[in-house]
């Protein structure tokens, strides 16, 4: 697919009258010559992973490589199971897949990098909770996924999702962006009120830092998936709502751009700033090296 | 620029990352596909992040894994070290710094009973990645289109006796390189086209003379 800036994806939608994720289905299909039934087929399957890591992921109290991080989201969702959570039922679900994705993740387990392995909690976490609590099909989720990755496509192209060159807001910002507009999609919002929850959840993630401690994949990666999760169902539903973002999410993706340009590059993946630095996680990369 | 749908929703991958863990199987799978066998020994030398992280990442394991073939997405990767003993595979590992490499770059020299390649790539984020040397030779692959790897001399009209092959087998030539390391010397040209040029082609190819080597890579 080769999608410059959200305005060509909502201007498509206008011309065409289709969802985002049609377009996003057609553009693929032009640049990879293959069927739409076989890109849904493929995406299909992809859900299917996404599914797998994050029960996996609840399911296990495995520890990451390192023994850093591992068994947060059996725990959390033992507390969602004794109905203690704080959270609404769709917000605590998502929290707990994301934690999950992520932790199986950091556990050497197979995930869906979406769009980096390090956020590879968010989407998935948002989505199947999501299934969850409304039934939609499988199907039904796929159109969700297709649609975030056509935000995730322009972040690509416009800016960048790598941590090292762009931080944090990179890769769960982005995510979260993606996630946001999934979720307005599945639950039937229009391609503008998808761009508007995609934009909203960006732009409470500018400026976030990558600091993760002793540079690995698990601190503060892994919780941090679940809480944006959360953000993102909340940027879905003020979307939803009719809520507009006052800067439009071209505009909002350039300015996570120039923001990460101008991250000093301790905070952009080197693990020599942020958390990093702080006492405790040095400490840890003392004991881990 | 494009980018593909799987690319952001993807790759499916083992973790903890993309860049230090899916994008070295996938360095260590292209080492193996240039070999064309089973690697017997391979030294491992890691630079920057690599060096400093590759334990907690699991990019010893994702080099081996895919030195003994196995895709990102293969659960066996977690227990690559464990299996590469079991195969016969041997290896060293290293790590070095050169703040000229990007700093997730490694290099292997591996060996299968009767070959040997070094491979110099870097893996630049999100599971893609860039292979940069092929036996000393500055190259530029991405393997983001499907690609021939050529080794052949520098002689007047190999040139054209490839694309000529290439041609009368209806494949299309959608971007084409080459290195030198000098005049009338070693040669890797790297052609990549529409779709995975087939074993017959490959060994037309590998039939021109002072072609010595064709490999293909199918995009992955």
């Amino acid at each position: 697919m080769d999608i410059p800036s959200i305005d060509y994806l909502l201007d498509e939608t206008a011309k065409t009258s289709q969802p985002i994720w049609q377009v996003v289905l057609r553009e693929e299909q032009s640049d990879s010559g293959q069927s739409q039934e076989q890109i849904l087929d493929r995406a299909l399957h992809t859900y299917e992973v996404m599914k797998n890591a994050a029960m996996s992921g609840i399911a296990s109290d495995m520890k990451s490589v390192s023994g850093l991080t591992g068994g947060d989201a059996a725990q959390y969702y033992n507390h969602l199971r004794n109905h203690k959570s704080l959270l609404g039922s769709l917000e605590a679900k998502a929290v707990a897949y994301a934690l999950g994705t992520s932790g199986y993740n950091a556990a050497m387990g197979v995930v869906v990098a979406c769009p980096t392995a390090g956020a590879a909690g968010i989407v998935p976490g948002v989505l199947i909770a999501a299934q969850e609590e409304y039934g939609f099909s499988d199907r039904e989720a796929v159109y969700g996924l297709l649609t975030a990755s056509g935000v995730g496509g322009v972040v690509a192209t416009r800016a960048t999702i790598s941590g090292a060159a762009g931080g944090c807001q990179a890769e769960c910002g982005t995510a979260a962006a993606m996630a946001a507009a999934a979720l307005t999609e599945v639950m039937g919002g229009s391609p503008q009120q998808c761009a508007d929850a995609a934009a909203l959840a960006l732009k409470n993630t500018l400026g976030l830092a990558c600091d993760p401690v002793a540079g690995l994949v698990e601190v503060p990666c892994v919780k941090r998936n679940g809480v944006y999760a959360v953000m993102a169902v909340a940027a879905a539903d003020m979307a939803l709502a009719g809520i507009r973002s006052f800067v439009p999410l071209d505009e909002v993706i350039d300015a996570m751009y120039q923001i990460g340009c101008a991250m000093p590059a301790c905070i952009r993946e080197t693990a020599e700033g942020g958390l990093a630095a702080t006492p405790t996680g040095l400490a840890a990369k003392r004991r881990l090296f | 620029m494009s980018i593909g749908l799987f690319d952001i929703m993807g790759p499916i991958t083992i973790g903890p990352s993309s860049s230090h863990t899916a994008g070295a199987v996938r360095i260590g799978l292209v080492c193996r596909m240039l070999l064309g066998d089973d690697v017997k020994h391979a030294r491992i030398t890691f630079y920057g992040s690599f060096a400093d992280t590759y334990h907690g990442h699991g990019t010893d394991k994702a080099v081996i894994g895919g030195l003994l073939g196995f895709r990102t997405d293969n659960e066996k990767i977690r227990e690559s070290l464990r299996l590469a003993e079991f195969r016969g595979l041997s290896y060293e590992i290293f790590t070095q710094e050169d703040p000229r490499l990007h700093p997730n770059t490694v290099v292997i020299e591996a060996s299968s009973k009767d070959k040997k390649v070094r491979l110099q790539g870097a893996s630049v984020g999100g599971g893609a990645i860039r292979v940069t040397e092929i036996n000393g030779m500055a190259v530029q692959v991405t393997f983001t289109e499907d690609t021939l790897i050529l080794f052949h001399r520098d002689s007047p009209g190999v040139l054209a006796s490839i694309a000529h092959i290439l041609s009368s087998n209806g494949y299309n030539i959608g971007n084409l390189r080459l290195s030198r390391t000098r005049r009338e010397g070693d040669v890797i040209t790297v052609v990549e086209t529409d779709v995975p040029v087939d074993e017959a082609t490959v060994d037309q190819l590998r039939s021109v003379e002072s072609v010595s080597e064709a490999v293909v890579i199918p995009r992955f």
